[in-house]
């Protein structure tokens, strides 16, 4: 496919890890911040291409990981409701709360259903004027203006029997929340590159000159991924502290406009509950007052539950940079994507779920066995 | 979650108001929404997330970008001086 293949082209690929292997001189930590940059580096084995000293590390740009427990528990709680249609991106149908998950709600008969966009609730809702639709409206900013497009259209065509339980997060607030910490480890981050397509890159650029990281907007291809790493290395081996996009055939500093001005006047900024990681100011899109009959936190009578994440479970550290999935003990033993205990096995995207996925739990035995790292207890 | 995909703008329509297109990924068609994409035209490249266009792909922008990773090799050879002290620096501890 035009626009993919040439960017997982293996002969460009050598090229990029050659330069990288001739210019870089010191070790660096580098936190790709997308769920989906970690999935494409563990599943093309980049990680293992980069030279000695050079780490990625996994960033918190997971939404699905990172959508709270108590919120998927009023999730679960609204789909239970008899005259509810509940939809979902299939993300989050495998998310466990409290009590089971998403699966298990359909399956005792209640009505969820996996929606390819927002807007197919809209066709929901008109097909279905008895049930009340709600969509659990999840993701970072690259998301936000397909879930506020539906709550626009919703008033638009006078459609009342729809309404969103809203999750939403923002990136910036989180790069600023890993920077901050005293355990930091982050030199330089491979920027959203999808993200940043819809809200452009300049609030990266206050952000790279406070903490004096280079931010590289990078895509999710290998090509895209290396050289998005080779860029980051040349700052940090060169002693600059830039914003650069990697991506510019997808997006320009100013990202695109009509999709933001649509999420403003949809959702507003507020505080949100980050899963593994806790509360961060002024993270998160909520729904405007002007549209609370569309908020679904509002029109059902959603009990907060005091959930609580297993004791066991590192993954605000593996979100924040700080470790990686081999160095918990319950990574492939106790926890599995099958069995997930915290927000970064949760979904496909998530660190430790691509770790799983890709063999990275297994090592050769002696004997020859494939075996598991944790359970020797090996970081 | 975030992931977009590219695809060709096949065909365009009026849907509720919506500017709605038939979108080609290889093999498959599926329906996504341009409005936030006002500008792109019939056999145009957008990246479409959840059934949205968030952006359309820059044909000169990707050629321009890809034209000079495939020339990396040359231009390592005409590096600018940046990485030169770099360069001697890691040649010395190698010698």
């Amino acid at each position: 496919m035009k626009y993919l293949d040439e960017y997982r082209d293996g002969e460009v690929a050598k090229k990029l890890v050659n330069e990288l292997h001739r210019i870089q001189t010191r070790p660096w930590v580098i936190m790709e911040v997308c769920g989906g940059q970690t999935h494409s580096i563990v599943k093309h084995g980049i990680d293992h291409l980069l030279p000695q000293g050079v780490e990625l590390v996994h960033g918190p740009g997971c939404p699905v990981c990172v959508t709270p427990l108590d919120m998927i528990d009023k999730a679960h709680a609204i789909a239970k409701t008899p005259d509810v249609t509940f939809c979902s991106f299939g993300d989050m149908l495998r998310v466990p709360g409290s009590d089971g998950d998403l699966f298990t709600i359909k399956s005792q008969g209640h009505d969820v259903r996996v929606v390819y966009s927002p807007l197919d609730c809209l066709k929901i809702a008109r097909s279905n004027p008895d049930k009340r639709v709600v969509f659990f409206a999840i993701g970072f900013e690259t998301t936000a203006p397909a879930n506020g497009m539906l709550v626009w259209q919703a008033r638009q065509s006078g459609i009342k029997n729809v309404s969103v339980l809203v999750s939403h997060v923002l990136v910036p607030p989180a790069l600023e929340t890993i920077l901050q910490s005293p355990e930091n480890r982050v030199q330089g981050f491979l920027g959203p590159g999808h993200v940043c397509a819809v809200m452009g890159y300049s609030d990266y650029e206050p952000i790279s000159a406070k903490y004096k990281v280079p931010i590289v907007i990078s895509g999710f291809e290998p090509i895209d991924i290396l050289q998005g790493t080779l860029m980051t290395i040349r700052q940090l081996e060169t002693g600059r502290a830039e914003v650069e996009n990697q991506y510019s055939r997808a997006l320009d500093r100013t990202g695109n406009l009509a999709a933001q001005k649509l999420v403003l006047n949809v959702f507003e900024i507020g505080d949100r509950n980050w899963r593994g990681v806790g509360t961060i100011p002024n993270s998160g899109y909520r729904l405007r007052s002007e549209f609370a009959e569309y908020d679904a936190e509002k029109l059902f009578d959603v009990q907060r539950i005091d959930t609580r994440e297993p004791s066991i479970c590192i993954s605000g550290e593996i979100l924040r940079g700080i470790k990686k999935p081999h160095d918990c003990p319950a990574f492939g033993t106790s926890c599995d994507p099958q069995h997930p205990l915290g927000a970064t096995m949760v979904s496909a995207e998530g660190a430790c779920a691509a770790y799983y996925v890709y063999g990275r739990h297994l090592k050769q035995d002696a004997d020859g066995t494939m075996v598991s790292i944790s359970s020797q207890g090996a970081a | 979650m975030c992931l977009a995909i590219p695809g060709k703008v096949l065909s365009d329509y009026d849907q509720g108001g919506m500017r709605m297109a038939k979108v080609q990924f290889g093999g498959v068609v599926r329906e996504a929404c341009l409005e936030y994409v006002p500008e792109a035209q019939l056999g145009d490249y957008v990246l479409v997330h959840v059934g949205f266009a968030i952006s359309r792909v820059d044909e000169e922008e990707a050629q321009r970008t890809y034209q000079l990773l495939q020339e990396m090799d040359q231009l390592t050879e005409l590096e600018v001086p940046v990485d030169q002290e770099v360069n001697s620096r890691k040649k010395g501890e190698v010698s």
